[in-house]
């Protein structure tokens, strides 16, 4: 990426990506833009190149950040009624790493609320629209990022991860996108979904701008004591010998282009020397069903803090408290939002505990140890990362079930708490991209980043 | 199983969603597909296998007992507040 020094100044990408915000505006990829706070760091970052002081590792570089993510007196939506308006108090870790290192925010961009979505049509502020395909979704959640970085606005966005959120939009608009091991980077100041999946990551245009975020925010942070004991920079990148291929995702579910990317990018890496060898995972089939059991349990528990007492929004025709919970909770939700903390009370509650939740808290068990047997056969999986390249507005967004199958290859991995790397794979005969997902086991992030750097 | 009206109306109630009924048809036809889908789970054999709540592979963290960062102040997370009154936050009566 373009780093600021005495021939680019930091003025100039700050200025180049507030022009390029505007003119892709009916992309509806912002929910804000900071246009004078980014300028007036940016003359402090070339102030301080001018005279040769230390300036960070990302210096004067544009980036955008999911609006879940809290930066301190700024409004953070996650793309919901129900916070607006809220002025965070905090800022996150991540954006304060990026801070630290000279990065440059200007602007929050556009998620399904609260990321429940694959599309980000959910949003209160309506869809943003696929970089190749102004009909088509972006993908979810972090679709803002993804169409941000696809159309060279920002140099990087940074996205979570709870069940693809940061793959399949990835994907969707031809770009890097990973979703890092579990506890990798701190969840400080993001608006939490479900604890259990969620990672915060990162869209880039290549896996060597992949590999500096992560070295800079793949930390232990002591306000998140979810978080590892550094390992990303202590890591070295196992060299990749043996690439396993699932067998239980080539069917006709998945789309015939998608399956030829893969096929066609297994052939690359035989003439590498690398093996290919296919893998049974039977349990794989039912990793969606058990993502949503698990996941809606976890948001219906996060999102119970939504009352309109302490912040955000506070429904107006309110006599009492009972009535201020039930009408604030009704207005400030989306339909998604309801639909998922109404399943999670019902996976939850007494007589279907037992049969939904408990098996589903079993059946992950499962689903970890077959990652575990099947990285003892191979170094990294390579796999598609949904079914379909980006589909029209509005064809899923009244079909719940539908749109849920949109995650069905991309959630296991949350589940199992491993890496995923979205890589571009070409694109479909009509012009869209397609994408696969490298993985790997836990505390691979920077072997399957070098990996994909080896086989772009 | 299949999701009722009364089911509804319970999990409305246990989410504390005051559901207007115009929403109540469409919620149902939803929840009662979802559930039917993630119902299919119980094809898959659990039995004598141990449950995974997370997979953060360390145990319980401790620490010391001290605030190390308070990033916010008691006038800052008030501010956010709709209504407030003598450093208090302002609700409608109770009962």
């Amino acid at each position: 990426m373009k780093i600021a020094n005495k021939n680019v100044t930091a003025t100039m990408l700050v200025n180049d990506a507030l022009k390029k915000a505007e003119f892709f505006k009916d992309y509806n990829i912002f929910t804000s833009l900071y246009k004078d706070a980014a300028l007036k760091k940016a003359a402090e970052i070339d102030e301080k190149i001018k005279n040769g002081e230390p300036v960070g590792r990302l210096a004067g570089v544009p980036f955008a950040a999911k609006d879940n993510f809290l930066v301190k007196d700024t409004i953070t939506t996650a793309s919901a009624h129900i916070l607006e308006p809220f002025k965070a108090p905090i800022t996150s870790t991540v954006v304060e790493q990026l801070g630290k290192e000279g990065a440059i925010m200007i602007g929050k961009v556009n998620l399904d609320a609260f990321a429940h979505g694959s599309s980000t049509e959910n949003s209160y502020f309506g869809p943003t629209l696929n970089a190749f395909d102004k009909t088509r979704v972006a993908g979810g959640s972090s679709g803002g990022s993804a169409v941000a970085v696809a159309l060279d606005v920002v140099e990087f966005a940074t996205g979570s991860d709870t069940g693809g959120s940061i793959r399949q939009p990835a994907s969707f608009n031809g770009v890097y996108g990973l979703k890092p091991t579990y506890g990798a980077t701190s969840r400080y100041g993001v608006v939490s979904m479900a604890s259990s999946l969620d990672v915060n990551g990162f869209f880039t245009k290549t896996p060597e701008d992949m590999d500096l975020l992560m070295s800079i925010c793949a930390h232990r942070d002591e306000k998140d004591l979810t978080t590892l004991p550094d390992f990303y920079e202590e890591t070295s990148a196992k060299p990749v010998k043996t690439v396993g291929v699932v067998k239980d995702f080539d069917n006709d579910a998945v789309d015939p282009e998608i399956r030829a990317a893969l096929k066609a990018k297994c052939e690359e890496l035989k003439k590498k020397g690398i093996d290919i060898i296919e893998l049974d995972m039977p349990t794989l089939k039912y990793a969606l069903a058990v993502y949503y059991i698990i996941q809606p349990a976890e948001v219906a528990s996060n999102l119970s803090r939504y009352d309109g007492i302490r912040y955000g929004f506070r429904s107006e025709n309110s006599t009492n408290l009972d009535d201020l919970y039930g009408n604030t909770r009704n207005e400030g939700f989306m339909k998604e939002n309801k639909r998922r903390i109404m399943i999670g009370n019902f996976v939850l509650s007494s007589g279907f505990y037992d049969a939904y939740f408990l098996k589903a808290a079993k059946a992950r068990t499962l689903l970890i140890e077959e990652y575990k047997k099947a990285f003892e056969k191979c170094d990294v999986i390579l796999a598609p990362v949904s079914p379909n390249p980006a589909f029209k507005l509005g064809e899923k967004v009244n079909d719940p079930v539908a749109m849920y199958m949109e995650d069905i290859m991309s959630v296991s991995i949350n589940l199992a708490g491993i890496p995923g790397l979205a890589i571009p794979a070409g694109k479909t005969e009509s012009g869209l991209p397609i994408g696969l997902q490298v993985l790997g086991p836990r505390r691979s992030d920077k072997t399957i980043i070098k990996f994909a750097e080896e086989i772009k | 199983m299949e999701i009722t009206r009364e089911d509804l109306k319970h999990l409305a109630d246990l989410s504390n969603f005051s559901l207007p009924e115009e929403e109540m048809d469409s919620l149902q036809n939803d929840l009662d597909g979802i559930v039917k889908y993630i119902s299919e789970l119980s094809e898959l054999n659990t039995d004598g296998v141990e449950p995974t709540y997370q997979v953060f592979e360390m145990d319980n963290v401790w620490r010391d007992d001290e605030i190390k960062a308070q990033d916010a102040n008691r006038e800052e997370l008030l501010d956010l507040t709709v209504e407030e009154k003598e450093n208090q936050i302002k609700v409608p009566k109770v009962l």
